[in-house]
């Protein structure tokens, strides 16, 4: 990995549209430092579509997003993990082989160090499975380990979570925090509050596609600002 | 009804007297329409990956005209390739009027948008699923395209099938540009052709029953082949 870094990422008024429909924006946000920064906020919100944009796979309508070192760099320097995992027709090993492939790693070392990852994520004894045959909770590891086997400097993960039992949240939580250890900057969605408090460095609190509040996960837990966000925190349906 | 049970009896008579003319001739038909199937699809199948991936202006026409294309009258595309080729056109010096190549070649002609076009469908298909994921890793487009190629390649098959069959039925082009000579370019369906216009409706029956059992045989093992491999993954 160069360490040109694509860090700061800079959004000004940032807005997409979808059939002439603004579903997220205008959004001011700037993405640097360290740490875990929890995106939240009910269904529909518009925290895909953020993270999304961040990764520069939807076009503005409106605003600016700037990528420190230019657009070109963005992908390769970013991790992105899907709301629905998206795997390869392919085995299980050879998901983790290809993003190497793509970067012209060798195949015997790629297959090496998808094996390292596999085992990582606990899913060495599925190597030759077919990917299509893994369980959701399988699948969700599989495309975590993916996106980590670049070592991206930003990890964007999509409710990483969503399908896993406890034990499995609790292993991808610890892999999450070694990464975050290591300097990965990491920003996520979560519909688990227990998962937010327990990660979150920051918060972004989203609701109708703006940020509604954001700051420090302490403050957001303890004594948030709005009675939309307290609302949320309490379960309730949004005032 | 006679007909039809003389004609099956005259196939099987053909098939098991292992008739030289007859081996001759679906050798030839094969070997002319797998060559033209292999051709077509090293342009086609990747044109219906590169369709599917790459969102250039006028996609959309280019689309709509590969279609029309795939319904381009084969005698047309006979024609057309006769007077390119004929001694006065414009390849008229290559002498390949009448001869296998030149046959090969009107069936590449009307193979391609075919099996491009169908190709096409099945990446389009995969792509919806794979965007995101490809754009997200950088691939780059014939990065995108080769994926596409390899995790696609059963639905491949089937364009690839499709044009075989297309190809192994065909008769107008090749009767133009081919000629229909004995011993030279003379193939299963320019032989049926030949045989009804001279009133032997059994052996042209026969011929016939020859053809599908081909096709049929040509799909069975193709079939075979990629469960094998399939199964093995
Ligand atoms: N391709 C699209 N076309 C039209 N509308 C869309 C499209 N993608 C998203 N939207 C709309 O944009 C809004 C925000 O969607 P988004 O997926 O970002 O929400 P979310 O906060 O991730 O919700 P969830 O918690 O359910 O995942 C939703 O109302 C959604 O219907
Ligand atoms: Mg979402």
């Amino acid at each position: 990995m160069s360490t040109a870094t694509t860090l700061p990422i800079q959004l000004k008024g940032a807005t997409v549209q979808r059939k002439g429909k603004v579903i997220v924006g205008p959004i001011d946000l700037s993405v640097e430092g360290r740490g875990i920064t929890m995106v939240i906020g009910p269904n529909g919100a518009g925290k895909t579509s953020i993270l999304r944009m961040l990764h520069g796979l939807d076009a503005l309508s409106e605003g600016s997003l700037h990528w420190q070192g230019g657009a070109k760099r963005v992908r390769k320097k970013q991790g992105y993990v899907f709301q629905t995992p998206v795997l390869l027709r392919r085995n299980v090993l050879e998901n983790l082989v290809y993003p190497l492939k793509l970067r012209g790693m060798a195949r015997v070392k790629a297959t090496k160090h998808a094996m390292d990852a596999l085992a990582h994520v606990g899913l060495n004894t599925f190597a030759q499975h077919a990917a299509r045959t893994l369980s959701g909770g399988e699948r969700q590891k599989l495309a975590l380990a993916r996106a980590l086997i670049m070592e991206p400097e930003l990890l964007l993960l999509d409710e990483p979570c969503a399908s896993l039992d406890g034990n499995a949240t609790k292993a991808i939580e610890a892999i999450l925090i070694s990464a975050r250890k290591t300097g990965t900057r990491i920003l996520m969605t979560t519909h688990d509050m227990g998962q937010a408090r327990r990660l979150a460095d920051d918060v972004l609190f989203i609701v109708k596609g703006k940020i509604h509040e954001a700051g420090t996960a302490e403050t957001f837990f303890a004594a948030p600002e709005t009675p939309e966000a307290r609302a949320f925190l309490n379960g309730d349906i949004l005032p | 009804m006679s007909e039809i049970i003389e004609a099956i009896f005259e196939a099987l008579r053909l098939v098991l007297s292992l008739d030289a003319d007859l081996i001759e001739i679906s050798l030839r038909s094969l070997k002319i329409t797998l060559s033209a199937v292999v051709i077509a699809s090293v342009i086609g199948l990747p044109m219906g990956a590169w369709l599917a991936v790459y969102n250039f202006r006028g996609r959309r026409s280019f689309i709509v005209v590969l279609n029309a294309l795939m319904g381009l009258p084969p005698v047309v595309v006979g024609l057309f390739v006769y007077l390119v080729f004929s001694r006065t056109g414009p390849l008229g010096v290559l002498g390949l009027l009448f001869t296998p190549t030149v046959m090969i070649l009107a069936q590449v002609f009307i193979l391609v948008p075919l099996i491009a076009s169908i190709a096409h469908q099945v990446m389009r298909d995969l792509w919806r699923e794979y965007a995101d994921l490809l754009s997200s890793l950088d691939a780059s487009l014939w990065q995108k395209i080769g994926t596409l190629l390899r995790d696609g390649r059963h639905g491949l098959l089937t364009a690839s099938l499709a044009g075989f069959g297309r190809g192994i039925g065909e008769v107008g082009a090749i009767m133009i540009v081919g000629g229909n000579i004995d011993h030279a370019t003379r193939v299963l369906t320019t032989a049926i052709t030949l045989e009804t216009s001279r009133g032997h409706f059994a052996l042209a029956l026969g011929l016939g029953l020859v053809l599908v059992g081909l096709s049929l045989l040509v799909n069975i093992l193709v079939h075979l082949v990629a469960h094998i491999r399939e199964v093995e993954e």
